[in-house]
């Protein structure tokens, strides 16, 4: 293959990932501490993702990586070619066909299987983070349970906007015992957090790694009378015509035009494939 | 013990075998009552092939292993040594325990972590006579909607998941066979 060791870490480094994974898959929704190394890319490109990939994958796995959504942006072709050169694993831009898939800040459409895992990188994994700066204080709080600072601040968004402002990294409750912040990821997101495959998430800079395992519950925190929603742009997708995916809005010109595009590159291809066409799709050449 | 026997029993390539049992043990764990293959290692008797396997994937010279009763032995303590460098410790001072469920017992002696570092709790690795599909009723994380395993002792994994989030995590080995049972899962008897 090459001179790096398989998926680029050194064995104890891979042991020492791997005990803590175990640890967050038995106590869902824990930050578990753990010695993040130094990677060849820099912090906020997904180091944490990187690393718990490198101790997840296999030489048969096929790898899939998505930033955003989309399979083609910088960060997602260099961790993809970084897993190609460092493990010679197979690589893919198909969901359907990963084995293992790193995402930045979504997750995919297609419903995920149980033969599937989700690395999640993590810029800051501490929900309570922007509410209280101390660890030992937050740490305290998730020991204690005292969950109470986070619903203050989802009722200040309603004082002040008239609903839950939050739009990403909604804050969940896990199995009814930690607060977790499910990385960046839209809420509209949230309702798939429950579901079939593993799911990890790894912040390199805050050396911590959490996980889900599959069907573990995952409640996103709200109130009676202004319960949680799933949001997203109200149009189809201008390209493939889909009304249930996730949408970016593209700004066209200096004339205000715009066009919604899924954000969810292969679904929104697979489903240009398959015929369906949306509001662009004719006369645009993309 | 010859010195050929001393020194073989390892992973034949290391980042390959190990990727292979941790993937299979990461399984296991997230999805408990789950019962799956796990090799790669050859240890000596009376240490199975699986709790064999297991420890050479997860045990290095950061990890404290506690070898209960029959497991003790001069052959399995050598192989360990020699394959992964983990330090022998008593059982309070363990984050891997190996043995059957009567020379771990009591559970009490483990480590469970604490209320802010809940990961900071002992890893057992149960050695069995048979792992299966039946038995206990088992609900939690990591299940659709319920799950069965051939337990040794419920009331005493009851207590253990009653104190979540602390406790013990556990594996089952039998043969080449794994299974887990984290402590986030809920346990009924037969019924």
């Amino acid at each position: 293959m090459n001179e790096y060791n398989f998926a680029y870490l050194d064995e104890q480094t891979k042991r020492m990932i791997r005990r803590a994974i175990l640890k967050a898959l038995a106590v869902p929704g824990y930050q578990v501490p753990f010695a993040s190394r130094e990677m060849p890319m820099p912090y906020g490109w997904g180091t944490g993702g990187v690393q718990v990939s490198a101790a997840t994958l296999t030489p048969e796995d096929t790898f899939k990586v998505i930033d955003q959504g989309a399979d083609d942006t910088t960060n997602a072709v260099s961790i993809r070619k970084f897993f190609e050169n460092t493990a010679g694993v197979a690589t893919t831009e198909e969901t359907t066909k990963a084995t293992v898939i790193q995402t930045r800040h979504r997750i995919p459409e297609v419903k995920l299987t149980e033969d599937q895992i989700l690395v999640y990188q993590v810029p800051i994994p501490e929900p309570l983070r922007f509410l209280e700066p101390r660890e030992t204080e937050t740490r305290k709080m998730h020991s204690l349970g005292e969950y109470g600072l986070m619903h203050v601040k989802l009722y200040e968004d309603i004082s002040q906007h008239g609903a839950i402002s939050t739009a990403y990294a909604y804050p969940v409750k896990v199995s009814g015992r930690y607060v977790m912040d499910p990385s960046p990821i839209p809420k509209f997101d949230n309702p798939k957090l429950e579901m079939d495959a593993i799911q990890l998430f790894g912040a390199g800079r805050e050396q911590r790694i959490y996980a889900l395992p599959p069907h573990t519950k995952v409640v996103s925190l709200d109130f009676e009378d202004y319960p949680f929603e799933a949001t997203k742009a109200d149009h189809p997708c201008d390209l493939c015509g889909a009304k249930d995916s996730y949408l970016d809005e593209v700004i066209m010109d200096d004339a205000g035009d715009r066009m919604f595009v899924c954000s969810d590159t292969d679904y929104c291809r697979t489903r240009r494939a398959q015929g369906h066409d949306g509001r662009l799709s004719k006369e645009d050449a993309v | 013990m010859d010195a050929q026997s001393q020194f073989s029993g390892g992973f034949q390539n290391a980042p390959i075998d190990a990727a292979h049992a941790f993937r299979t043990a990461m399984t296991v764990m997230a999805r408990p009552g789950e019962i799956r293959r796990i090799t790669g290692g050859q240890p000596p008797a009376p240490l199975s092939l699986a709790a064999g396997s297991l420890l050479l994937t997860l045990c290095d010279p950061d990890t404290g292993v506690f070898l209960a009763g029959a497991i003790d032995t001069d052959a399995v303590r050598q192989w360990l040594t020699f394959h992964t460098g983990a330090p022998f410790v008593t059982a309070d001072q363990a984050d891997f325990a190996v043995g059957t469920w009567h020379s771990l017992a009591p559970l009490g002696q483990f480590r469970i972590g604490t209320a802010e570092y809940p990961d900071r709790s002992a890893t057992l690795i149960v050695e069995c006579e048979d792992l299966r599909p039946a038995g206990s009723v088992l609900t939690g994380p990591g299940i659709r909607d319920t799950a069965h395993l051939s337990l040794p002792d419920v009331p005493a994994l009851q207590a253990n998941a009653a104190r979540y989030p602390l406790g013990c995590d556990f594996f089952f080995t039998s043969g080449d066979k794994i299974a887990a049972l984290p402590r986030s899962t809920q346990i009924r008897a037969e019924g």
